[in-house]
This record gives structure tokens, sequence and C-alpha cells, in this order.
């Protein structure tokens, strides 16, 4: 399906998404591999959780930093997420 | 195994600077060097037979945790055959509990529906399943059992599980021209992923190098068909195609850098910075029986020695390329010349180089003989600890 504001992401089927202390950074854990998330990575994916849908993610992070006109960056991350099956959804 | 675990979307990625080295991300625990399967290209020490005790249950689950508190967050479960271990399941269960993504290296042989099942509920994330090949009297062959039936039976149980499934074959002059009917193998299973990965030659591969180095007629057709069948399957499965370094002249970054990411245990408790480094004479490799993860990672003399570029000596310590392949791969070297701290002889300003292309050279003639001057050796105890007693 089209990727949109409705569109209620989670994790894809075979990662794991995790906190990692040591690296002080988020994860994303797949069959032998890792992928080293930076910090606003980090925070979209852990709001990935196939309950809220991109518009509450959004609202969510402007909220939690003081932000605003995030929409357009976290489509796109989404988008390249997607691509890389690190988020899936119906 | 294979993929190597550092694609990053924001890693720095530039030349590590000196300092302390990162946490050994990917632990790789080699439970027991028994194995029911006698490949040709393994490698597991020529000597393995005459190795000494198993670590216990308790050991292993010590070093787990040692290793998720250094940082680890990658748990390969190896061999040998990690099924012939009881406690693969007690293993899987606590490394689950540790917060490890936990991956299965296996030929296969032992996961019955009962036994998948069991690791299912432990905790197991993926299984990686070898094959030698794809059609039943090469895949036998190679591995001198009668297998080919049976991994067929386990693709479909690792799907059952809903594993995500990773196929490795390892490829040689022997299998190179049935890529195209493997990789149709792998799509039929629904891997997600195939691993082609060409010998390395170290060990058993390395004593039987002569009849497995592929022609380079030969790799450029498999090349060809890979790309093909990307073309093909787009997304829907991901091929590896691991190329030969002998034919490159170029040298790669072993284990990504010396003691940098990896963590081998051999089966005996022995810490390594990659699973053949024991061979390379004069380093003590220390053992988790005796010491902490912590204190062998950053403090002993075998992790320490190769690390960075301090080591190198000409031509690597003045070349341009030194970051990027930290001089390739020290196993190689010390086959190849004699010599651990050399630079790696597939590399193309190697004093060493012409060794191998003379290697590459004699494969080519062979084959196109079609004639095989010493059978190949079957990785077995008989053969290993007769070859134990040959050398020194």
């Amino acid at each position: 399906m089209a990727l949109s504001t409705d569109t209620r992401p989670r994790i894809g089927p075979g990662f794991r998404l995790q906190w990692e202390p040591v690296q002080n950074c988020h994860v994303l854990l797949y069959p032998e591999g890792m992928v080293k998330l930076n910090g606003s990575a980090g925070e979209i994916m852990k709001r990935c959780d196939g309950q809220r849908n991109v518009g509450d993610i959004v609202a969510d992070l402007e909220l939690a930093f003081s932000a605003n006109g995030l929409q357009g960056d976290v489509l796109a991350f989404v988008e390249m997420a997607g691509k890389q099956r690190w988020l899936a959804w119906v | 195994m294979g993929v190597t675990a550092s694609s990053a979307i924001t890693d720095p990625g530039a030349a590590r600077t000196p300092g302390p080295p990162g946490p050994p991300l990917w632990l790789l625990a080699e439970l027991t060097y028994r194995c029911p399967l006698h490949c040709v290209f393994c490698y597991n020490p020529v000597d393995f037979a005459q190795q000494s005790s198993e670590l216990a249950t308790e050991d292993w689950l010590r070093v787990l945790r040692q290793g998720r508190e250094l940082g680890a967050v990658q748990l390969g479960l190896s061999g040998g055959e990690p099924l012939l271990r009881d406690d693969l399941e007690a293993i899987v269960a606590e490394a689950k509990r540790l917060g490890y993504y936990t991956n299965l290296l296996t030929s296969g042989v032992g996961l019955t529906r009962e036994r998948a099942a069991a690791l299912k509920t432990a905790g197991l994330d993926h299984v990686q399943l070898s094959f030698q090949d794809s059609t039943r009297e090469m895949n036998d062959f190679l591995s001198h059992t009668k297998t080919f039936e049976l991994k067929n039976r386990v693709a479909a149980i690792i799907k059952e599980q809903g594993w995500p499934m990773v196929l490795n074959v390892v490829i040689h002059r022997f299998n190179i021209d049935h890529i195209d009917r493997i990789i149709a193998m792998a799509a039929e299973f629904g891997a997600e992923y195939i691993e082609l990965a060409n010998t390395q030659y170290y060990s058993w591969a390395y004593l039987n190098r002569d009849q497995l180095l592929p022609t380079r007629a030969q790799l450029k057709q498999a090349e060809f068909v890979t790309d093909a069948w990307r073309e093909k399957l787009g997304e829907s499965m991901r091929i590896f195609f691991v190329a030969p370094d002998y034919h490159e002249g170029k040298a790669k970054k072993c284990v990504n850098g010396w003691g940098s990411m990896f963590l081998t245990v051999a089966p005996d408790g022995t810490a390594l910075p990659c699973h053949t480094a024991k061979m390379l004479p004069g380093l003590a490799f220390p053992n988790v029986r005796e010491q902490a993860l912590r204190d062998i990672w950053f403090n002993s003399e075998g992790f320490n020695r190769y690390r960075g570029t301090g080591w190198m000596k000409e031509p690597c310590s003045s070349c341009e390329h030194r970051e990027e392949d930290l001089g390739g791969c020290r196993c190689q070297a010390y086959l190849i010349a004699q010599d651990a701290q050399a630079a790696d002889p597939v590399c193309r300003f190697s004093p060493h180089h012409d060794r191998v292309l003379d290697a590459v050279q004699r494969a080519e003639a062979n084959a196109a003989r079609g004639v095989i001057e010493h059978p190949l050796l079957f990785r077995d105890p008989v053969n290993s600890r007769r070859l134990a007693k040959a050398t020194p």
C-alpha cells in the first residue's frame, strides 16, 4: 500500500529493534547483521509499533522535541526504511 | 559465517583513530568440532580431532553473559555441527534472555521438527542452512555424506517455524557451474537470503586448493548468472556473492579488522580474533576457562598483536590502502608467505603475489586438462589425526 500519514508501520519481520547502552544508540538486528541508528532514526523507529499511524508519530515527535514541520522528514525516513524492509505495513 | 555486521546509516565509517577498541559486536560460539559432514572446504583446524575437551554448559552461559556486558549483540552458534550439543536449547534460551540476536549456523543434520520447535520456544531468531550443491550427487559427494534429501526437509521445517532463512553455499570449481540451479533452489525454498561464498583457502580448503579454485572464466560466468537472478528476483530474495580474493589482486579487511568486532570462542574455550587464527605460530591465545572476556578482548597479546596498523611492515606500512584493508588476512599471509606479518599475498603489491598467481594458473591448467592429481581430502577424524601427526 502506498505510504501516507494513515500508514501504521511496524518493525519488519526478521528484524529486531533494541537499545544498546554500550553503543549508546538504537540498533536494528537481523540475520547476522546490524544497523546502527542515529538519534532521529531511533526515535522514529521506536514509535513504529503497528498501532500508531505516521500522523500520530509525527505529532508525538513534534511534542517530544518541541519542533514542528517534521512530517516530510518522517515520511522520507519511513519510505526508505520500508524499502530496506526495516519497516513493514499493510 | 557470512554477512558482516556493520551496515550503518550513520556510523562515521572513517578509519578508526587509535584508542581503545570498540565492543566485540559479533560473538561466534563454536560449540563443537564434532560434525556429521566431512566437507572438503571446511575451515575448522586440520588437527581438530586432536583438540581437548569441549566447554561445559555453564562455561558457555558465563561467556554469553560476559560477552553481552562487553556489548556483543550478534551471537553465532556454530561448529562443527552445533546441533550435536544437547544443551543447545539452554544456550539459546540464555542468549535470548540476555538480548542477543541468535543465529544457528547448521548443516541441518539433527534439526528434526521437535528440535526446531524447542529451539523456537527457547527464542532462536534465525537459521543459516548450509548446502553443498543443488544436485544430490554433488551435495553428497562434497560433504561425503547422504544429506541432500534431509536438507530439503530441513528447509521446510525452518519456514514452518517462521524463521528468516539464509542459505549458505560455499562455492568452488565443482559447483560454481551450478549457480543457476543453486539460486533457483533457494528461491523455491523461499529463502530470504542466499550467500554464495567463494571458498576461503584455509585449513581443509587450503589442502584441497588446487582442486577447488575456480577458473577466471567460471567466475565471470557465475557473476553474470547471479546478476541476472538479482534482476529477476528484485527485493524478494537477496543474493550475496562473496568474490574469491585469489583472483582479485586485492586484499580484504579480514574479520573487519583484527580484534575490532569479532570474537570467536573455539570448542575448548580458546578465544580468537577469527576462527582460523589459532594456526598462527608464536601467539598465545587466552582461554575463557581462565580469563574473563573483558580482559581477553582489551588486554591479551593475542587480540592486541595485529590491531590497527602499527604492526605492519612494507609494503603495507606506507601503503595508501592500509586503513581500508588493514593488510588483509594474517592467516593467509602465514599460509602463503610463511610470515604472519607480511602483506596478504592476494594483494597485487605483495612481494609474494606470484605464489597466488601460480595457484590460479595451476587451477586453470588442471581444469583445462580435466585431471585431478591428488584425491580430495575429506575433513574426517581419521585424516585429521594422520595430518596432525605428519606436521610437527
